[in-house]
């Protein structure tokens, strides 16, 4: 993964293990690597991989079981919520861009179709 | 504090190379000194290692005053080697290993495999960039407690500094900080957690590399060009 060096490293870290967990790369309770895998796989300080999980945390898309290490939350419904949160961002950004380039939302549906 | 510079002050003749510098790090941590050639990196960095005399101020680093106990848990890469070049590497890691309590012998051994590098080969028949993971590989095998890096990518190949940044990485503990100069910002921006930068032998900005990120909206290597611009 490239990092862009304009962003904090730790959100660009956070939304790439968020994205593995609501596209089932990582599976609904299934231990996710430790700060230091993660930190190989990644080439990024253990602190930033730290400061990531804990945002993860934060949206509960993982806990911690103590001395255990991290797991992907159990229930569901949160890793559902999250991914269509993404799903709906993607989809604002994506209108108004084409808005910005002068289509209606009637134009934005047809090309949708016909390009799909 | 691992670290600690109080109001050091250098002077060169009458030219002052250090003006007040203070600075203060915690364990942990993998801290970039960024600043333009000329700028008091290095004077910094030979004053931690007792390489030269404050004119002012004082520096502690695991609570001791620059001296042998101060030495002790540091382990520096200087910008210029002072390694003889008609040794072979394994005598030098003999020499290391002799000379430092804390030299662990199997893991540069095993670091040097992982580079190909031959133990009975000298340093003299080798490139530059060879040469300088030699080295890295050297400081890195100590358990130190503060580990000062000296421009560690200067002049080698960017395939070189990716292997000299994951060796660093990969190496590096929450027990120790990593102190390294270096100019070029970009290439190792992504894995620091703080940024100090220095300019006319004053201290301008040290703060947390992501914070920096954030609140500029900017790589580290933009603000410090824009600060810097000539």
């Amino acid at each position: 993964m490239r990092f862009n060096n304009e962003i904090p490293i730790y959100l660009q870290l956070f939304q790439k293990l968020a994205l593995d967990i609501v596209t089932g790369k990582y599976l609904s309770g299934e231990k996710i690597p430790s700060v230091r895998e993660l930190s190989n796989m990644y080439k990024v300080n253990p602190n930033t991989v730290q400061k990531a999980l804990s945002e993860l945390e934060e949206v509960k898309l993982i806990y911690t079981e103590r001395t255990n290490g991290k797991f992907v939350t159990e229930n569901k419904k949160i890793i559902k919520d999250y991914l269509k949160s993404l799903a709906k961002e993607k989809t604002i950004i994506y209108i108004n861009d084409m808005k910005d380039l002068g289509y209606s939302l009637k134009e934005i549906m047809e090309m949708i179709e016909r390009n799909e | 504090m691992l670290l600690e510079c109080r109001n050091v002050c250098k002077n060169y003749g009458k030219r002052e190379v250090l003006k007040d510098v203070n600075i203060s790090l915690p364990s942990g941590k993998i801290v970039g000194l960024l600043g333009k050639n000329g700028s008091g990196k290095t004077t910094l960095i030979k004053a931690i290692n007792g390489l030269l005399s404050l004119d002012k101020g004082e520096i502690l680093v695991d609570g001791h005053k620059i001296g042998v106990d101060s030495k002790k848990v540091i382990s520096y890469l200087p910008e210029r080697t002072y390694l003889n070049m008609h040794k072979t590497v394994k005598d030098i890691i003999e020499y290391f290993s002799d000379f430092y309590e804390d030299f662990d012998k199997d893991k540069a051994y095993k670091l040097l495999s992982n580079l190909k590098i031959q133990a009975a080969d000298k340093l003299s028949i080798m490139s530059k960039g060879m040469k300088e993971k030699v080295q890295l590989v050297l400081v890195m095998s100590r358990k130190a407690k503060l580990y000062i890096l000296d421009e560690p990518m200067g002049g080698v190949d960017p395939a070189t500094r990716d292997y000299i940044l994951d060796t660093i990485l990969s190496n590096f503990d929450e027990g120790s900080t990593i102190l390294m100069s270096t100019h070029l910002i970009s290439d190792i921006e992504r894995v620091l957690d703080e940024v100090i930068f220095i300019d006319d032998g004053k201290i301008i900005k040290s703060e947390s590399a992501d914070k920096m990120r954030k609140e500029s909206g900017k790589s580290i290597d933009e603000v410090f060009r824009e600060e810097f611009r000539c």
